[in-house]
């Protein structure tokens, strides 16, 4: 396993929704060496091929609540019992990329703070944008230092008291 | 009575593409008086894309859907070539439309097949829900969930080749497209073919074998006769990407025949029914009460004379053997013949990766402003229709859209009575294993329900028995 893959995704279509792909972008113009960069609509099993041979893995999603500007934590691999194709969350695609491929890196969320969703239109609310700028050079400045485990906070130990599923913080728009 | 009876709702059916729930009404002693699905949001799209300029259609209808956005890029894009007065592309757009096509029905049907669809296949309706799921199948069958992911990757990296993204691409424009397949795309898809047709010819034998192995128990299971409906090239091939309309009757016999796409308002009409949002088509020359049609795989293959390629037509021949000719009307038969779509697709991919009208530089046509414009397109789950009236000033002024799952709305409600009168109708306790063998049937059409009633949803299956006074009496659900 080698290099980090930063996955970006969310409907650029739906305003605010599309900060995981915007954060990607500027990941892929930085041009940071051994750091690759995908995008998608939605997270599918496919990510599971992507995430696989990669040492280092970074999901980047909009986040409906949670901290401003932004917050970044470890995941950990989480199969999906029921699958649909319409939502993966990034723990279901690692523990894919685990089961079926033997992946054992490590894995981040970066969920940056979004408050317009329901809209159509590709552009952002204006605290998102500056949402964004923050995100960015976070992430872009700790892929620089090789240093993404320092700028990050613990995974949630248990399903049920996980502060970004189900408790209203750190919720990301895809999840 | 119905009063003394109680209610029984599925929501969401899970594994399928959507949100969708299933309700059944029973009676006092328990035997199914009603069995309905339903669509339960609606976000009104044809509305939505009103006012916009026709140009934009080919890639706004893409946000119909994250998971066939390509099916409505294409139909969109030909709609649309219509009203710039183009009615034949270059080799080269065409062609490239093709194989981007071929790529979406190749990872689509991969993927419900697979991900969706087997573990009931290949661990039985009512195994344990614990297991019954994708999670089952990486521990059991590991080597069949890789070659989902990989089957899906391939169909998605055709799909980008030829779309410049995996979702929501740009590849198709008015009149033709906006790049051609390098020489390093090509090649860089072909080092993958070989192993992807050898995986297609595997999934055909599951399929198949399936089938076979459980022929007296899916002879009844929520299967009807029915007419079935799709477009076929004008030799009567398969063709996917464009041709006419045909519809047969149960028997086989000829309804209609290489009707041009845009008179398909002469023959096709919608019926409304007031307690669901997805509208009911039927054949005008029958009615509404008989005239209701199936399309997707099972439709396809039982409507062309015959698939014009190799080990896609071996397949066919041999699916229609088991019906002696006669249309196969077997709902779980869905499956063997989605397998077979798959197998066609690879082997269209590969001849068209070896076609060098792929590298050519000739990419859009243009011709006479038109007013109107329709596009029909045969999409993984079936039959799409795309049309569109447009103003002087270039905008939209109306819009409709038949989505596949909608033409199978009305098969799909009898698929779910079926198999709740055999598996629930006078039982005196209703379980899992009998909920899951409904949304078995409906799975087994592919619906995508988002694309039916234009809206994205969450899945977690909840059950719920409601008394006579509308009270929930009980109330399950499973993840």
């Amino acid at each position: 396993m080698d290099g980090v893959l930063v996955i970006g995704y969310g409907n650029p279509g739906r305003r605010d929704d599309g900060l995981g792909q915007l954060v990607a972008d500027e990941v892929e113009r930085a041009a940071i060496p051994g750091v690759g960069v995908v995008t998608a609509y939605q997270l599918n099993v496919e990510h599971a091929a992507d995430v696989a041979g990669r040492r280092t893995v970074v999901f980047a999603d909009a986040a409906v609540a949670g901290r401003a500007p932004c917050f970044l934590r470890r995941l950990l691999p989480r199969p999906a019992g029921a699958f649909t194709t319409h939502t993966m969350r990034p723990e279901a695609v690692l523990a894919l990329a685990r089961d079926s491929f033997g992946w054992d890196g490590e894995a981040y969320l970066l969920g940056v703070r979004g408050y317009e969703f329901n809209e159509f239109g590709e552009w952002l609310s204006e605290q998102a944008e500056e949402n964004l700028k923050v995100a960015c050079a976070l992430i872009v400045g700790a892929l620089r230092r090789g240093g993404l485990g320092a700028a990050a906070t613990d995974p949630p130990t248990d399903d049920s008291v996980s502060p970004c599923y189900g408790g209203g913080r750190c919720t990301t728009a895809s999840t | 009575m119905v009063s003394e009876g109680r209610r029984l709702v599925i929501e969401p059916v899970t594994r399928v593409e959507g949100h969708g729930k299933v309700t059944i009404l029973l009676d006092a002693e328990n035997r199914v008086e009603q069995a309905r699905l339903h669509i339960v949001e609606f976000r009104g799209f044809e509305r939505f894309i009103r006012g916009r300029p026709y140009w934009e259609m080919p890639v706004a209808v893409q946000r119909l859907c994250g998971i066939c956005p390509v099916s409505h890029h294409l139909c969109a894009a030909k709609a649309v070539d219509k009203i710039i007065g183009v009615d034949r592309l270059t080799p080269t757009a065409e062609k490239m439309r093709r194989l981007m096509h071929y790529g979406q029905i190749f990872q689509s049907h991969s993927l419900h097949f697979f991900h969706l669809a087997s573990p009931d296949l290949l661990f039985g309706f009512d195994a344990d829900p614990k297991t019954r799921n994708i999670v089952g199948i990486i521990e059991q069958h590991r080597e069949l969930a890789v070659q989902a992911v990989m089957m899906r990757k391939f169909g998605q990296e055709v799909i980008r080749a030829t779309a410049g993204k995996k979702i929501h691409g740009t590849g198709a424009i008015p009149g033709g497209i906006n790049k051609n397949l390098s020489i390093a795309e090509r090649d860089a898809l072909l080092a993958d073919t070989d192993q992807m047709l050898g995986w297609s010819r595997s999934a055909v034998k599951i399929a198949k074998d399936y089938t076979l192995e459980h022929l007296e128990s899916i002879s009844d299971f929520g299967s009807f006769e029915s007419n079935h409906l799709s477009i076929v090239r004008d030799d009567g091939a398969m063709d996917l990407y464009d041709g006419g309309l045909r519809a047969v009757t149960p028997d086989g016999e000829t309804i209609f025949d290489h009707v041009d796409n845009d008179d398909y308002l002469g023959y096709i009409a919608e019926g409304v029914r007031d307690w669901s949002y997805m509208k009911f088509p039927f054949i005008r020359s029958i009615g509404e009460e008989n005239g209701w049609y199936r399309v997707g795989p099972l439709s396809r293959v039982n409507t062309c004379d015959f698939i014009d390629t190799p080990e896609g037509e071996a397949a066919r021949k041999d699916f229609m053997s088991l019906t002696k000719g006669r249309p196969n009307h077997l709902t779980m038969a869905y499956h063997w013949a989605r397998m077979i779509e798959v197998l066609h697709s690879i082997e269209k991919i590969i001849d068209l990766l070896h076609d060098p009208d792929l590298q050519g530089e000739d990419l859009v046509v243009t011709g006479e402003r038109r007013d109107e414009g329709i596009g029909v397109i045969e999409a993984p789950r079936g039959t799409l229709f795309h049309h569109y009236r447009v103003g002087k000033d270039d905008l939209v002024t109306m819009c409709n859209l038949i989505v596949s799952t909608t033409s199978n709305n009305e098969p799909m409600n009898r698929a779910v009575r079926a198999v709740a009168e055999r598996y629930i109708s006078g039982k005196p306790e209703v379980t899992e294993p009998m909920l899951n063998a409904v949304e078995v049937a409906i799975r087994a059409y592919d619906p995508c329900l988002s694309c039916a009633t234009h809206a994205l949803g969450h899945m977690p299956l909840e059950v719920e028995l409601i008394g006579p006074d509308g009270v929930v009496i009980d109330r399950g659900s499973k993840e």
